[in-house]
């Protein structure tokens, strides 16, 4: 037994090393453009973190590359922690965070790039328009289980929440003071999207995904509504003027202090010129 | 199998040819649900510019040029790291190997487990070993030697059937010619076993082709063409997850991206249907 | 090595040449699951050694941001989802491949098997898609929520059917034309002749197939993670929302860091303990035939 693993052993790792020759060959082209160039400009950013983010840094790093064609710019989604990891370990130049930096992150540099709220949603043949924030704790901590007890239909409640570890949950979590222990949810969901499209199916359903996908779902005739939260109507410009109590910054952050092509791409990202991406998106621009 | 008995003749006779029958329509009726519902979603997005252009605005618009090309090339690199070493294992265990020896015994087993390891703990290990332990990263290298573990027992058990269904008197006449083992396997086994061969290269391109659980953590999720196997690159079918899942709008193109995926495999299928009837007509002509 | 001696034919160079090569292909094949099942240990190493094996089938409940690792409820929900989908797969698929072999016309029966090929290579994302979208409403419309053990059941059900309809159809191939012919001589009817001597003598290419969907049945993970709802819970009913271990790694996995991301380490390993068993139980009931 153990001298075929020997032998065996020693033959994988000719054959990987083979295929790494193989790689670094097929590589040689970009390997030489990153080490040879001396334009601060140019080689490859690797960008790493919350799958909220990556869409619109993956959109902003190709308008990047248009305008510096030596660069490349590399989106991987993930989730923001990931992205904390990737920055901190070295895996990734920049790394995507889609909640406010919690305080044993102070050891990196952060730079907001947009802001998107956390709206309620129901489905849209539910008559119920705005929930207190008790009414949403009750219901999410499974004390109130019918739309009946806040005025609406004689329906049982299918709460929809976030899985572990989502900046989506924390955000939630934060603003409505809960733990996760404390909820009980009917679904957990993955991603936005998945969020929508399960309370678009379920007339009874209520959950909690970005303003920004929620708002254009809705204009594109999905069968949901956003509630107001303390009273202010969820909307992208509720996010906008800051009145929106439930909202996140996304953040880009780096490891050190950013320079070179990162502090160049970062500069972009939050410029002006960024701003027509971010709405294209369904995300708020900050306002400078 | 022609003739048909008369339903009547037989109550049991009778119920079985109505479950059977049920059994396949309903099968058919599900099946055709749900390529009717992709086809129809789809369709009036296909065109030849959606094929070639890259994606716009995270995918919403714009086409999946190099969607196409990264999902190409992972399916190449998994091919051509999984055939060589699956023919091998699959000869070695039909033609040199006795089903008692230990080293066969142990493969076997081995195999026999990998075929149910599941997709995502294969992502878990292709995260693990290519793109940290080897230093590969998110690349389409990665991706397809993830996948390449994955497909290898499928294309193992195919191979080893394609194998053990030629006649034994074939290898008895090449013995008994004085044929080294080498020169049979290469002139008389290999083609005879073409057909078996290409069923299983046909499963497991279609695994490969529809795995999204190993691909997410390996070759990752950058959108653009691709300029070597080291850059990542986005397979078709975690676009269409992406699509679907993550982004607001997406669901059109990503109907269209699966739809896409379909044809591409309905053409695969077909092909290898093709190579292996023409491949078994030429070896009976031959004999 | 030990085997040598039982290829007593390799007398050319070239053919010890071959041996050797072939030997060192097949045992990069057969290690890649032992390095896999490494990689998982190492991984999951941290959390295990912390707090040990116990906790993870103890604990209250899955909070693992809190420090609670309790894995049987989804333990639970692959095991439901599993056997639900394999008990309705297994008829549906045999079914399907003695259909295409004793009662459909050639021409039909080309089409057909042609439809279920394609449906081996439909990516899981797009079973799951179309179960988010028609079938969970479907559901939610009959009993809330909507997301549940049994659209897992059903999406796994059509999800696994080719894998078992194409070893069905493939062992049957298998079986001896003189045993029909025979058959037919003695002027059994149809049915008859599937029942007493076709099943028997394909009995293991179809036991092979089960074993097969089984082990998809317990992998599937996209689809899986669209349409079960994914609360962590042991189900008391077929309407209740469930969590796979499978969903579980793929929901969190991306989100997951130090102790929490090894504990996900832990439901892989559980998943490949599974399978093994699995594998055991094939070869203890079919006594190494699983391979034909």
């Amino acid at each position: 037994m153990y001298r075929y693993r020997d032998s065996s052993g020693l033959k994988v790792g000719h054959v990987f090393s083979a295929f790494l020759v193989l790689a670094l060959f097929g590589a040689h082209d970009t390997a030489t453009a990153q080490t040879t160039a001396p334009d601060p400009l140019s080689g490859k950013l690797v960008v790493t973190g919350s799958s909220t983010v990556a869409p619109l840094i993956a959109e902003i790093g190709k308008r990047f590359e248009r305008l510096n064609p030596k660069v490349r710019v590399d989106v991987q989604t993930g989730g923001s922690s990931r992205g904390v990891t990737d920055v901190r370990q070295g895996l990734a130049d920049i790394g995507m965070i889609s909640r406010a930096m919690k305080d044993d992150e102070k050891d990196l540099h952060a730079f907001t790039v947009a802001r998107d709220g956390v709206g309620i949603i129901v489905h849209k043949d539910n008559p119920i328009r705005t929930l207190s924030d008790e009414q949403v704790i009750a219901i999410y901590t499974g004390k109130i289980t019918n739309w009946k007890e806040v005025g609406g239909k004689e329906a049982a409640i299918t709460v929809v929440s976030k899985a572990e570890g989502r900046s989506t949950l924390e955000v939630f979590l934060h603003y409505f003071k809960l733990k996760n222990t404390d909820i009980k949810p009917h679904v957990v969901i993955g991603d936005n999207e998945q969020g929508v499209k399960t309370v678009a199916g379920n007339r009874n359903a209520i959950g909690y995904v970005s303003i920004g996908t929620a708002e254009y779902d809705e204009s594109q005739g999905v069968p949901i509504t956003l509630l107001s939260t303390g009273g202010v109507p969820a909307s992208t410009e509720s996010v906008r003027n800051g009145t929106f109590p439930i909202s996140r910054p996304l953040h880009i952050v780096t490891r050190t202090a950013p320079a070179g092509l990162a502090k160049a791409f970062i500069e972009y990202a939050q410029s002006k010129a960024a701003h027509d991406l971010i709405t294209q998106q369904y995300f708020v621009p900050l306002a400078n | 199998m022609a003739e048909t008995l008369n339903p009547r003749q037989d109550l049991r006779e009778w119920l079985a040819f109505v479950l059977v029958w049920g059994a396949a329509a309903v099968v058919t009726a599900v099946f055709c649900w749900l390529l009717g519902d992709i086809v129809w979603n789809g369709l009036s997005r296909l065109s030849w510019t959606f094929l070639t252009a890259p994606p716009e605005s995270a995918g919403r618009r714009g086409g999946i040029g190099p969607i196409l090309v990264s999902t190409f090339l992972i399916l190449g690199v998994c091919l051509s790291v999984s055939l060589p070493i699956g023919v091998g294992t699959a000869v070695l265990l039909a033609e040199f190997t006795s089903d008692q020896s230990l080293f066969g015994r142990m493969t076997r087993r081995s195999l026999d487990v990998l075929a149910g390891v599941p997709s995502i703990v294969f992502g878990l290990f292709g995260n693990a070993f290519f793109c940290k332990t080897l230093g590969l990263g998110f690349s389409i290298l990665s991706g397809g030697l993830t996948l390449a573990c994955m497909v290898l027992p499928i294309l193992i058990r195919s191979t080893e059937e394609g194998f053990r269904a030629v006649p034994a008197n074939y290898r008895l006449s090449a013995a008994a010619l004085g044929l080294s083992r080498s020169t049979t396997l290469i002139h008389l086994l290999l083609p005879a076993a073409v057909p078996g061969l290409l069923v299983g290269l046909v499963l497991g391109i279609g695994r490969a082709i529809a795995e999204t659980a190993a691909l997410i953590f390996t070759s990752g999720y950058v959108d653009r063409m691709p300029e070597s196997l080291l850059d990542s690159g986005r397979a078709l079918s975690i676009h269409i997850f992406d699509l679907s899942m993550n982004v607001s709008g997406g669901d059109a193109n990503a109907y269209a991206s699966a739809l896409v995926l379909v044809i591409m495999l309905l053409l695969i299928n077909g092909t290898a249907a093709w190579l292996a009837d023409r491949g078994l007509h030429r070896r009976i002509v031959t004999v | 090595m030990t085997s040598s001696h039982s290829n007593i034919l390799c007398r050319w160079q070239t053919d010890d040449l071959l041996c050797w090569l072939l030997r060192g292909l097949a045992a990069i094949a057969g290690l890649v699951v032992v390095v896999i099942v490494g990689f998982l240990i190492a991984e999951a190493l941290p959390v295990l050694s912390l707090i040990g094996l116990g906790r993870f089938f103890t604990d209250p409940s899955w909070h693992p941001a809190e420090g609670f690792y309790n894995l049987t409820p989804m333990l639970w929900g692959t095991l439901f989802a599993m056997a639900g989908s394999v008990l309705i797969a297994t008829p549906l698929g045999i079914l399907s491949a003695v259909f295409c072999h004793h009662y459909a016309p050639p021409a039909v029966a080309r089409s057909y098997r042609r439809l279920i090929e394609l449906l081996a290579g439909i990516p899981s994302v797009v079973y799951g898609f179309w179960g988010l979208v028609v079938l969970v409403p479907l559901i939610g419309d009959i009993h809330p929520p909507g997301p549940s053990l049994l659209a897992g059941i059903l999406i796994l059900t059509i999800m696994i059917l080719p894998t078992i309809t194409l070893m069905a159809d493939a062992s049957l191939a298998n079986v001896p034309q003189h045993y029909l012919r025979g058959a037919a001589a003695l002027g059994l009817p149809r049915w008859a002749t599937i029942r007493g001597v076709v099943f028997p003598a394909a009995k293991s290419g179809l036991f092979t197939g089960v074993i097969l969907e089984t082990g998809r049945a317990i992998g599937e993970t996209m689809a899986i993670l669209m349409v079960c709802g994914n609360v962590v819970q042991t189900p008391s009913s077929l309407f209740d929302p469930i969590r796979t271990l499978t969903a579980n790694i793929a929901l969190e996995m991306a989100y997951a860091l130090g102790d929490h991301r090894a504990a996900l380490f832990v439901s892989g390993l559980v998943l490949m303990a599974m399978i093994v068993g699995l594998a055991i139980a094939a070869e203890w009931i079919s006594r190494g035939r699983i391979y034909g």
